[in-house]
């Protein structure tokens, strides 16, 4: 029997661009954050491009990805991402800046999860990133799993395998470059991905168009979800301060790359 | 969409699909093409008001393949009298698109040179003496002058200042909302399929490639996509455009010799800045006579800045990036720019044959628009309401045509499309436009007056200068400089930055008496921040060079190497050893001038020279520019 898997992933600023913290009408905001373009969360990526790999070696599964962001921006990201994994969209109208709250967020998530016709519970794997390139807190996931009851929970991970028996056989990421490895009877399961080790996938139109079939309407229909930041203040938000000293240098040994930041931080 | 039995070439197996109508590439002629369209495929109650001819029953099935990674990548200074958009938009409110604005004021400023490194010939230098001297008079301040009268065929009266990127992404958004049309950024196509003259579709690049194309881990070769017609929009420099060029010809008389690389910044401007929402200013005269520059402000304290470096710049160290900072430094400008932070930065080649440049528009199975296509009017320097009202024509016919039951051949778009376009605003106004440059060929003076002369009597009169073949016309660095720097120390030059891996622009600019940039590291940054912090420059892995040099003998006895020199990202670089330059995928911002700045003749044809520019994926990744 497949697994129908359910992989949580948001949206977030393209990496490359500048992001400047400011305070916007509902509270702290990113700066032109509407117009920069947005990714879908590198760890999130990672989960469905693995629950793509998952489903697709797994005979009768199927994916859904259900994201909350602005809609214009997730149709955005939606054609870029639309055409490196078969999947059903599930989507949220919602923020995307990062600022809120992970227990709201992830009632929504849960909500819209449990609103999901034909979702099989026996067979569901929750996906999504342990970590978040926005803000992450590391505990939306965490509390998905809990919302819907799902006690099996990992974070970290980096594999997953289905042994002969149908148990799943996980690496989670410990302390010291080490791994865990768990074995879990099978679904319900919720994982936390890291980086996984699948490459990103090439862009497919066929599976883009396939795809499509479900995202606009997917988009039409999503509806504003309720995650107001109602009774939370910041007291500061700020970005990491940087400095930029820029060279462009080819084919350096890692040794030498080490070496150099050793003599960077002793000053 | 359908698909077929997989299709295979050269014993590569490919994936093919159909569709009614695919789309090459989306900038503003794709996108009045696709608005236009979406909107005709349905009736007003919502019924099909034709159907494809590939799925029975279905809606036609339009695709729109975009090279980039994202709709909003776009590199343009947009001012705009956006006529054409507006016939298509006729309730386009500016509000609702992220720094838009309308025109509210218009200066055209000639600026002096505040430094004395400009070539400028003596007739100049006398006009500049007489400037400074009665500088009352004349109202010259900040080492400018403000031309008291802006002659109409320059004006953007009721126009709009636009960010092409947010335009463009604010376009797709609603295309894609409409569902009657697929865009797929991240695609870039690599050639038109063509049997016996006919196009059937396109061929999308292979993925999992080596950087010479050669299958590597994860190898996909690229989709064939078949349709009943293909609208090439893939701009002045995109390869399937230039394919067709080269499998039909030009028609009689047309070529295309003149190009530039316009180059920008977009800045978030001091507080002090008293420039208000949709000031335009256009300038002439610095860093070079044949350099000219704009600054388009938007609401929220934001400018877009930025030159435009012609082919006719005989100079063979044509960088574009130094003599951006050189002209951000010119008093006039910097008064308004000290204290502003870099937001976006790119470059891209604009194609200034206009009228004179446009290729076979339509044949059997396909159509072109946009600036690729020729719609660029080079009078009233303004491509993008001319390419988007281009697409919008397109659209117009292939409704028609779907309409009548008629199959999209040579006949019957020469009947619509072409027909109609002949007939538009952009073709008459084309025509006028068609000799306007040409006094620039001898000279900047000449090419004023030439301008002047064309704008004021319609098109009627011009001064003669037709263009020479690009590898025909550029100095050499002994010519260039002669005078000012020793053949003896260009050749030390030469060795020390052949050496470096560097390009010579900015070891031969210093030494001709340009000061080095004064770097503040949030306006005034290196090349390479400004591919960083401006550009978000990135390229994806799995692709093949999309740069490559066709001819490498030709390469390592030219004497110039203009490729590097103007290479608006850094990416083509001298070989320390010697020979064919090196090109770094990862810092190409796929602007296309390498195409045109080759002082070598193609052996195949001598309107080309040796370098070849594919489709690849990556580049700039700003949406603001």
């Amino acid at each position: 029997m497949g697994f129908h898997i359910v992989v949580c992933a948001g949206i977030v600023p393209d990496p490359l661009q500048t992001l400047e913290p400011i305070t916007g009408p509902q509270g702290p905001a990113l700066k032109n954050e509407m117009m920069l373009p947005a990714v879908l969360d590198p760890w999130a990526k990672h989960a469905l491009f693995e629950a793509a790999h998952l489903a697709a070696k797994t005979p009768d599964s199927k994916v859904w990805l259900v994201s909350m962001a602005p809609k214009t921006k997730l149709q955005q990201v939606m054609m870029s991402i639309a055409q490196k994994a078969s999947f059903e969209l599930v989507a949220l109208d919602g923020p995307a800046s990062g600022f809120t709250d992970s227990q709201a967020v992830a009632e929504a998530l849960a909500a819209a999860i449990n609103a999901i016709s034909g979702l099989d519970r026996k067979r569901l794997l929750v996906f999504g990133g342990w970590e978040s390139a926005s803000r992450g807190a590391g505990a939306t996931l965490q509390i998905v799993g809990e919302r819907l009851g799902i006690v099996e929970q990992f974070q970290g991970v980096d594999e997953l395998s289905v042994t002969a028996s149908g148990s799943l056989r996980i690496l989670e990421r410990v302390e010291g470059g080490m791994h865990q490895i768990s074995h879990c009877d099978g679904p319900p399961a919720v994982l936390g991905w890291a980086t996984g080790s699948l490459p990103e996938p090439p862009n497919n139109p066929q599976v883009g168009m396939a795809n499509m079939r479900t995202l606009m309407p997917a988009l039409q229909k999503a509806t504003a979800a309720g995650v107001a930041v109602d009774g939370k203040s910041f007291t500061s938000v700020e970005v990491p301060k940087q400095r930029r000293d820029t060279r462009i240098v080819k084919d350096a040994s890692t040794d030498d790359i080490a070496r150099e930041i050793m003599e960077w931080i002793k000053g | 969409m359908s698909q077929t039995t997989p299709s295979s070439d050269n014993g590569v197996e490919r994936q093919c699909m159909e569709a009614d109508v695919v789309c090459v590439g989306f900038g503003p002629a794709a996108g009045g093409f696709l608005t236009t369209l979406a909107r005709g495929l349905t009736n007003e109650d919502g019924s099909l008001a034709v159907s494809s001819a590939v799925m029975e029953g279905m809606p036609p099935q339009v695709i729109c393949f975009e090279r980039a990674e994202g709709l909003s990548f776009g590199v343009s200074g947009v001012v705009t009298r956006a006529r054409g958009i507006r016939e298509t938009l006729p309730n386009l409110d500016p509000a609702t698109i992220p720094m838009a604005a309308p025109v509210a004021e218009e200066r055209v400023v000639y600026l002096l040179d505040p430094i004395g490194a400009s070539r400028r010939p003596r007739t100049l230098r006398a006009i500049d003496r007489v400037l400074r001297a009665a500088k009352r008079a004349v109202g010259m301040q900040h080492d400018a002058v403000e031309l008291p009268y802006i002659p109409p065929f320059l004006r953007k009266d009721g126009g709009l200042v636009l960010s092409i990127g947010q335009f463009n992404q604010w376009v797709g958004d609603n295309i894609m909302m409409s569902g009657a049309v697929q865009l797929w950024p991240g695609s870039p196509v690599a050639e038109a399929v063509i049997e016996e003259n006919k196009v059937v579709g396109v061929r999308l690049v292979d993925q999992g490639t080596d950087k010479d194309g050669k299958p590597d881990a994860g190898f996909t070769p690229g989709m064939e996509v078949r349709a009943n017609l293909t609208v090439i929009a893939d701009g002045p420099v995109g390869p399937v455009g230039r394919q067709l060029d080269a499998h039909f010809g030009m028609p009689d008389g047309h070529h295309q010799r003149d190009w530039a690389v316009g180059m920008k910044i977009v800045v978030d401007l001091p507080e002090s800045c008293p420039l208000e929402p949709g000031t335009v200013i256009h300038t002439l005269g610095y860093p070079e006579l044949e350099i000219f520059g704009f600054m388009y402000v938007y609401p929220g304290r934001i400018a877009s800045l930025g030159i435009f470096v012609p082919s006719w710049f005989d100079s063979p160290v044509r960088t574009a990036y130094r003599y951006l900072q050189h002209w951000m430094l010119h008093p006039y400008l910097w008064r308004h720019l000290n204290g502003g932070i870099l937001r976006s930065w790119g470059a891209k080649t604009i194609q200034e044959a206009g009228k004179r440049g446009e290729p076979v528009l339509a044949g059997d199975g396909f159509a072109r628009i946009g600036e690729g296509s020729g719609s660029t009017n080079v009078l009233t320097n303004s491509g993008v309401d001319e390419a988007w009202a281009t697409g919008s024509i397109l659209a117009e016919s292939v409704l028609d045509l779907l309409k009548q039951d008629k199959p999209f051949t040579k006949e019957s778009l020469e009947a619509t499309y072409v027909s109609r376009r002949r007939a538009s605003w952009v073709e008459s106004e084309g025509r006028i436009a068609e000799h306007a440059r040409d006094g620039f060929q001898k000279g900047f003076i000449r090419g004023i007056l030439g301008t002047g002369l064309a704008g004021l009597t319609q098109g009627r009169l011009h001064l003669a200068g037709l263009p020479p073949r690009l590898n025909e016309r550029v100095l050499s660095l002994q010519e260039h400089f002669q005078g000012k720097i020793s053949e003896a120390e260009i050749g030390q030059i030469r060795k020390q930055c052949i050496a470096k891996g560097e390009s010579l622009h900015d070891a031969l600019m210093t030494r001709a008496g340009w000061p080095e940039i004064p770097y503040d590291g949030q306006l005034l940054v290196s090349h390479q921040d400004a591919l960083l912090l401006g550009g978000k420059v990135q390229a994806p892995g799995g692709y093949a060079d999309h740069v490559v040099f066709v001819y490498p003998h030709l390469c390592e006895t030219c004497g110039v190497q203009l490729c590097a020199e103007i290479c608006s990202g850094q990416a083509i670089t001298p070989n320390p050893e010697g020979g064919v330059p090196l090109f770094d995928r990862e810092k190409c911002v796929h602007c296309g001038a390498c195409l045109w700045n080759c002082t070598q003749a193609s052996e195949e044809n001598k309107e080309s020279g040796a370098i070849a520019f594919r489709a690849g994926a990556g580049g700039l990744h700003s949406s603001e520019n």
